[in-house]
Formats: structure tokens, C-alpha cells, sequence
């Protein structure tokens, strides 16, 4: 791969779509500060009223957990049904419940 | 070893399950998604430079608004697609150079010229309706950041195909002249956008395994056909022909039939013969590199700003 010197810094952008929802992943785009990042956000993803509130993280500060994991991770979950209310067998006169 | 993991990734993929940048991937599956991805991005950007040919001349200040906002959708579009090939481990600066070395294709539609305030109306509905029909089975694609920027491009596109249709339904019920104009639009711009599909499926190398991968959902000739059989009908309400003496629809198939595509002119364009392939590189190089002292101004600036706030 080329050298990334000159390339500005990727950040991830997060756009809360309307008031009371959580801020979500959208997408990424080069800038060379948190303000740039935000307006260029502005302009990339919000064109259509689809934000009314921006995050934006640098993507080197983002920590994932790894894939290979996931088995290790995610699998003991399976398991466990009686964690769901739907695990219950209880006759259908109950109410309210 | 290696075996396992690629029939665990086919598996994925059979089941519709996405697969995500950091996921293990076969290198050739890499290795055509970022040739995929990059020149549609490349073409997204190189597409911005028809339709900016019209935008001081439009005819109105509503029809300008109209393209300013389609040809900043344009842009959004390839920095979207450029974002996920990027998690694909490909700098953009390497994109770049590769479409600036002309290593890298984009779609030839765009090295055609827009000689006329019609073209624009063609290009919305022909070359941007050729576009979503492929983009829309794109949104399923295999690959998770890919298959998300098809979803907000394919939101955005429908826009600048109907603003389109209605440029040329405005022209077609106006003067003589102005139907001419806009006749003569779909007669340059019909067969460079039947093209768009690219070769015949049986001239289509990397059909099969992008299919299997479900990178491509549909055949080239699939989507050109669909293509067609959608305009024949769409053609009748501004009253224009589709410069195709031999299309006709077809009671046994159920779809139109249509005449033999000049593939000579296809493969004259994709080797950079079109009318306009040089100009439209040298405008993105000349871009590109007058842009430099900004971009440079833009991280000195913003290293003084770092410095300043310590």
C-alpha cells in the first residue's frame, strides 16, 4: 500500500437521526480535525435531514473486538434461553404478564 | 487449513450472511471487491464532470439548484464507495493514482460529451436509470460496508432520475425545436447506455465467481434487458423513438427484442479512444493537483491549531 502521510486522518461519523435516538454508524471520511470532520459530515450525510446531531471519532481510536473471537464470545449465550421471558411455559389465563 | 476457512466463507455467504472488513476473506474476493468498488467510485466522481459542464448554463434558477444538488449527490456518492473500499485496506490516495494513471476504469458513459441542455435530461434518465438498475441489487451485496453505501446511494439516486425524465418531458411538450433537441439527446446517449451493462454475459469473465460471491446478483444481459424493456414503455409518454429500428416487443419472450450493440465502439472507449476520455482525466488530474496547496494549507493549519491548544 502507498504511504498514508499525506493523507488526512479518517474518521468514523455517528448522526443521531432525530432527538431521543442513538447517535449511529453511518460511514467515514477524511479531514484534518474533529471540526472539519463534522462539517464535511454536515455536508456528506445530513443533506436530507438525515441528522440532527454529529459525532465524529478518529478511526484509530476505535477498538474492536475480533472476529476469530467471536465463537468464544458470543456462543455461551446460546445456551441460556431462560435469560428470554418467552422461556416460561405459564397457562394463557395469566394476565396482565 | 486453507480449504476450511474458504468453505466456512462460502457458507457465510450462501446463508446471506454479510461478510465485514476484518472478517477472513479469499485475497481474490478482496482483490475484485476493491476493483469493483474503487471504479464506481471513480465513476461517480468522473461523473460530475458532464453534468458540470451544464450548471452555469442552466436554463433557470430551479433547474440549477436542481443539478448543483445532484452533482454534490454525485460527489457524497463516490466518497461513500471510496470510504468502504477503503476497509478493504486500499488508501485513497493509492485509488486515486490509479485512476489518474489511468490504471483504474470507470464507467465509458461519461466519456461522451453533453452537447446540449437535453443531455442532461438524457443522462438522468437513461445513464442514471442504467445505474440503478444495477445498484439496486447491489444493496444486497456479500459485503457488509458495500452493500450500506449502495443503500444511501440508492435512496439519493431516484431523484436525479426522475428530475430527468422531467427535463425531458418539459422539452417534449415544448416547440419543435426543443423536441428536437430533446430527440436528438436520446438518440446520442441511447446505446452508450445500453452498454453500460457491460459485455455479453458469455464475454463476461469474472461473471461466474462474482455471482457465487454475490457480488453480482444479476447477469449483464439480465439487467440490460430489464433496462429496455422499462424505457420502451417510458419512451411512449414523451413521445420520442428509441434510435432501434429492430425494437420490438416480443409476445413469446415477453420482453422487447432489440438490434446488435456496436461492442467495437464499447471496447474503443474502455481502451480511452471515446470522444472525451482524455478531457475528462485531464480535468481530475489538473483537480487534483491545483488542489494540493489547499489541502497542504488545511493540515499546517491544522498542526498550528494542535500546537496552539497544548
Amino acid at each position: 500500500m502507498t504511504d498514508k502521510q499525506h493523507e488526512w486522518p479518517l474518521w468514523e461519523i455517528f448522526i443521531r437521526s432525530r432527538q431521543g435516538l442513538d447517535h449511529k454508524h453511518v460511514g467515514s471520511l477524511h479531514a484534518v480535525d474533529a471540526a472539519m470532520a463534522i462539517e464535511n459530515a454536515r455536508d456528506v450525510y445530513t443533506r436530507r435531514m438525515e441528522g440532527v446531531s454529529i459525532w465524529v471519532v478518529e478511526s484509530k481510536n476505535i477498538h474492536a473486538s475480533n472476529p476469530d473471537d467471536a465463537a468464544e464470545l458470543y456462543d455461551p449465550a446460546n445456551d441460556k434461553a431462560y435469560r428470554h421471558p418467552t422461556f416460561y411455559n405459564l397457562p394463557d389465563e395469566l394476565k396482565h404478564m | 487449513m486453507e480449504k476450511a476457512v474458504e468453505e466456512i466463507f462460502q457458507d457465510k455467504i450462501d446463508k446471506e450472511i454479510r461478510i465485514e472488513p476484518r472478517d477472513w476473506m479469499p485475497e481474490k474476493y478482496r482483490q475484485t471487491l476493491i476493483r469493483q468498488i474503487s471504479q464506481h467510485a471513480h465513476s461517480e466522481i468522473v461523473g460530475m464532470l458532464p453534468e458540470g459542464n451544464w450548471i452555469t448554463r442552466a436554463p433557470n434558477l430551479r433547474r440549477k439548484a436542481i443539478l448543483l444538488a445532484k452533482v454534490q449527490d454525485e460527489a457524497g456518492h463516490g466518497l461513500y464507495l471510496y470510504s468502504a473500499a477503503e476497509t478493504l485496506g486500499i488508501s485513497r490516495d493509492e485509488m486515486y493514482e490509479q485512476l489518474h494513471s489511468g490504471k483504474a476504469k470507470y464507467s465509458s458513459i461519461f466519456n461522451y460529451p453533453t452537447l446540449s441542455w437535453a443531455d442532461i435530461g438524457a443522462i438522468g434518465w437513461l445513464v442514471d436509470g442504467a445505474a440503478i438498475m444495477n445498484q439496486v441489487p447491489l444493496c444486497r451485496n456479500s459485503f457488509g460496508p458495500y452493500a450500506r453505501a449502495m443503500v444511501r446511494v440508492c435512496k439519493e439516486e431516484s431523484f436525479h432520475q426522475r428530475q430527468g425524465f422531467e427535463i425531458l418531458l418539459t422539452l417534449s411538450r415544448g416547440t419543435e425545436a426543443q423536441r428536437d433537441m430533446a430527440q436528438d439527446a436520446l438518440n446520442r446517449w441511447w446505446w452508450p447506455s445500453v452498454m453500460m451493462f457491460g459485455p455479453k454475459d458469455d464475454e463476461s469473465q469474472n461473471t461466474i465467481q462474482s455471482m457465487r460471491w454475490k457480488i453480482k446478483r444479476f447477469t449483464n444481459d439480465e439487467l440490460r434487458q430489464k433496462f429496455v424493456d422499462i424505457c420502451a414503455e417510458q419512451v411512449k409518454i414523451l413521445g420520442l423513438t428509441i434510435p432501434d429500428k429492430d425494437l420490438v416487443w416480443n409476445e413469446a419472450t415477453n420482453h422487447y427484442d432489440f438490434g446488435a450493440i456496436n461492442w467495437d465502439e464499447f471496447w474503443e472507449v474502455v481502451k480511452g479512444n471515446g470522444p472525451c476520455n482524455k478531457e475528462r482525466l485531464d480535468t481530475r488530474k489538473k483537480a487534483w493537483e491545483e488542489g494540493a496547496w489547499v489541502r497542504e494549507a488545511a493540515t499546517a493549519y491544522a498542526e498550528k491549531r494542535k500546537k496552539n491548544s497544548h
